[in-house]
């Protein structure tokens, strides 16, 4: 039966996520935005030890398939309006949220019951920690996994790692701020294309994984985005995730990475959405001090130019938060969602940029300064049309899967 | 919790329409609309699908309850066959679902069964007026409490087969709230002008109204003496034009795609081009999420909360959505969009109409 009732645990979790973002975020959002970098450790540590008490283990959804369940599993629903609410108070302190970043979200979809128990435990030791996902190299962002350069030789029972990572959200924290680790994409035969790729595990202070560069940003400046250069790298045999050998025609070390994209664009597209919701809620407020009341239901012809832009920024941001709901509400369902995410991903990625572009322009000076976050929502607002798939590559997949193309004839 | 997936009752409800939708509404349309005729049998089969007598409760001659969520699957799947056949089978309930929302215990007993038990006759509704900023809070339309009745005076447009009405529910400001009174066909004052000649919808008989000092007894008014409510009637009718605008989106998808698969240029077919693909993929998610913000809107009104600014924001993304999509679906087929052998145009013409059409059709 169709039905649109928030759940009651997620109603709590918004109650609980709306006071950390109005208390912890929104008052040092713009102190992080000018100190690049540093890190909010008092969010972080309020973060980390509200989580434990919770019983969670960060954000990653962890449900024990075998354990029997009261209710409906909303595990990744209740992931997005907690997502949807930080990035509501600050997108890039939410992306410094401990345990459970997109390395945890690989080793959900990818991992063994052995991975999950030896690295996403580690989330529950007492002092927060962090992970991360890499598989972006400097030649190919798109066209990954298909174009992994970074090798891994097996040598007895451990693998060498040799190549470079760019572009990895939260990796310094991961490796050097934080015993954590960070799930790395491979080749094990880099003469079988895809099917050669396989995650690896690669923990906090194993030799031969270094944090190269930390990069200057448009916006999420307070979110670190690393290179990593692996330097005969050896890990043990177990932190590979998968099969360790090629087999032919098979690609099933990439199907993690997909399978991990159908849960993290929809991410993408909460946090995008929690970025919108703010920027559009202070231009209705900054309008309302001005006396400026939006009159909804009257024919466009009867509306002032505001009016009108307001109205279609509330459709628009509305229908794609639905969507990605439903794509979560999919994922939760164990239902295939790849065009739902994919669909939700680049309608987010455009909703968010369109309208924190024009809140700062019908605010005029008062949206360009800094003395108001809306310049600040402009700039974070970018990176939700890039990370996980630029909106290019989300049209490229919806449209493969709907006109039923292979890569091969859509590409 | 959330939910995405109609009932087992509802599924087997949309195959039904579908088939009729494929078989007879997609067949009948392109004739129609060069005709201006839509053939009686093929209103007749639709309203013999009962949605509109499935929608009212036993004591009215009716077989169920009103949800909205059932009105607008099967609104969306209607006008996914074709727009003027679905709003000509969909007539009735513009005129029965405000009696039942917010007339009188009375007016529901004496006028639901007439209609839900018989055939299917043209009770109508007399909503939009002529002019360019319309709006329904605002009818320049006049009633007038004189003596032991209403005088109403004013002009409507686009009143759906008013040369055979049986009845008229006719909205007027009334103290400068929209109210409703029950016109009977033939009544003195009211004058039924030429048909219209419309740029869409052209298998639908549209007529502007004149009512001319047309008097009316007290109990003509819906509501009785205290009147109705008029929100929820209007964002039934918002939510109804919006799911009818997801149909007439996805059947211009539906054509577009296999055409765009099968269209060749330079030996490739033109699918496999982005600029093509990618059209096709912003017409399916823009399809996708307003869907789910008029699936939110029906929702709310089976729920009976405030929904009017949500019923009007599921307006506004579907009508919006409609006009992009079908003016794509033309330009996916190219030169050949434009000739009438190929449905596109119609539903590009028919698109441009939904900003206009509330009133016309009801969940």
């Amino acid at each position: 039966m169709i039905s649109f009732e928030m759940p009651e645990s997620i109603r709590k979790t918004r109650v609980l996520m709306e006071t950390v973002a109005e208390n912890m975020m929104r008052p040092v959002a713009r102190y992080f935005d000018e100190n690049e970098h540093e890190i909010p450790w008092d969010y972080i540590n309020f973060m980390h030890q509200a989580m434990a008490q919770m019983g969670g283990s960060g954000l990653a959804t962890q449900e024990d398939e075998k354990k029997e369940r009261k209710g409906p599993r909303l595990g990744f629903q209740n992931l997005t309006f907690l997502v949807e609410m930080l990035s509501w108070g600050d997108t890039g302190i939410y992306l410094c949220t401990p345990g459970g970043g997109l390395g945890a979200a690989a080793i959900q979809a990818a991992g063994s019951p052995e991975h999950k128990k030896r690295f996403l435990s580690k989330h529950q030791r007492e002092k927060p920690t962090f992970d991360a996902m890499a598989l972006t190299e400097s030649h190919a962002g798109s066209a990954m996994p298909a174009e992994v350069r970074t090798t891994a030789v097996r040598d007895g029972d451990e693998w060498v790692l040799n190549g470079e990572k760019i572009f990895v959200t939260a990796g310094n924290k991961a490796l050097v701020d934080s015993d954590g680790f960070v799930v790395i994409w491979a080749t094990i035969d880099p003469s079988a294309g895809r099917a050669g790729v396989r995650p690896f595990v690669v923990e906090a202070g194993t030799p031969g994984c270094t944090v190269t560069k930390m990069e200057h940003k448009l916006g999420i400046r307070a979110s670190d985005t690393v290179s990593i250069l692996l330097q005969d790298c050896r890990i043990p045999f177990e932190n590979l995730m998968g099969d360790p050998e090629v087999k032919v025609k098979k690609t099933e070390g990439v199907k993690g990475v997909m399978l991990t994209f159908d849960a993290t664009r929809p991410i993408v597209a909460a946090s995008a959405i929690g970025v919108a919701r703010a920027a559009l809620e202070s231009l209705k407020q900054m309008l309302e001090e001005q006396g400026i009341e939006i009159r909804y239901g009257l024919p466009r012809s009867r509306l002032t130019n505001i009016e009108r832009e307001i109205i279609d920024m509330e459709a628009r941001l509305r229908a794609t938060w639905l969507l990605t709901i439903k794509a979560m509400w999919l994922a939760d369902e164990r239902k295939y969602n790849t065009i739902e995410a994919s669909m939700c991903k680049f309608l987010a990625g455009d909703v968010v940029v369109e309208i924190t572009q024009r809140a700062v322009e019908l605010m005029g000076p008062l949206g360009y300064t800094r003395d108001y976050l809306l310049e600040k929502w402009f700039r974070d607002a970018k990176i939700n049309d890039l990370y996980e798939g630029t909106g290019q590559i989300n049209r490229l997949i919806v449209a493969r899967r709907i006109l039923d193309y292979s890569r091969h004839e859509l590409s | 919790m959330y939910s995405f997936e109609p009932t087992e009752e509802q599924r087997m409800l949309i195959e039904a329409i579908e088939r009729y939708a494929t078989n007879d509404l997609r067949v009948a349309a392109h004739d129609a609309d060069e005709t201006g005729e839509l053939p009686a049998d093929l209103i007749e089969k639709g309203w013999e699908m009962g949605v509109l007598q499935a929608s009212i409760p036993e004591a009215y001659g009716g077989f169920g309850e009103r949800s909205a969520v059932t009105g607008v699957l099967a609104a969306e799947t209607m006008g996914w066959g074709d727009l003027a056949g679905a709003l000509a089978v969909m007539l009735p309930a513009t005129y029965a679902m405000p009696i039942l929302l917010g007339g009188t215990e009375g007016q529901k007993t004496e006028l639901l069964p007439p209609i839900i038990e018989a055939e299917w006759k043209p009770y109508t509704t007399a909503f939009i007026e002529p002019v360019f900023d319309f709006y329904p809070g605002d009818m320049q339309t006049t009633a007038e409490k004189k003596g032991d009745g209403y005088v109403l005076n004013g002009e409507k447009a686009y009143v759906l087969f008013a040369d055979k009405a049986q009845s008229i529910l006719v909205y007027a400001a009334l103290d400068g709230q929209t109210q409703a009174f029950i016109v009977p066909g033939g009544a003195e004052g009211l004058l039924i002008g030429e048909r219209e000649k419309l740029m869409g919808i052209g298998g639908l008989p549209c007529f502007r109204v004149r009512l001319n000092n047309l008097q009316i007894p007290l109990e003509s008014r819906l509501g009785g003496e205290e009147g109705f409510d008029f929100g929820p009637v209007l964002a039934s009718a918002q939510v109804a034009i919006a799911a009818l605008a997801l149909g007439v989106s996805k059947a211009a998808l539906d054509y577009a795609l296999p055409y765009a698969k099968e269209r060749e240029v330079w030996g490739v077919p033109i699918a496999q081009r982005q600029s093509i693909a990618f059209m096709l993929a912003e017409m399916a998610a823009a399809i996708e999420a307003n869907r789910l913000l008029v699936w939110e809107a029906a929702w709310m009104l089976d729920q009976e909360k405030d929904v009017s600014k949500e019923a009007f924001l599921a307006f506004t993304g579907a009508t919006d959505m409609v006009m992009m999509v079908t003016d794509r679906a033309v330009q996916v087929l190219g030169g050949h969009g434009f000739i009438r052998e190929h449905p596109v145009e119609l539903w590009m013409r028919n698109g441009r109409g939904f900003s206009t059409f509330t009133g016309l059709a009801m969940v």
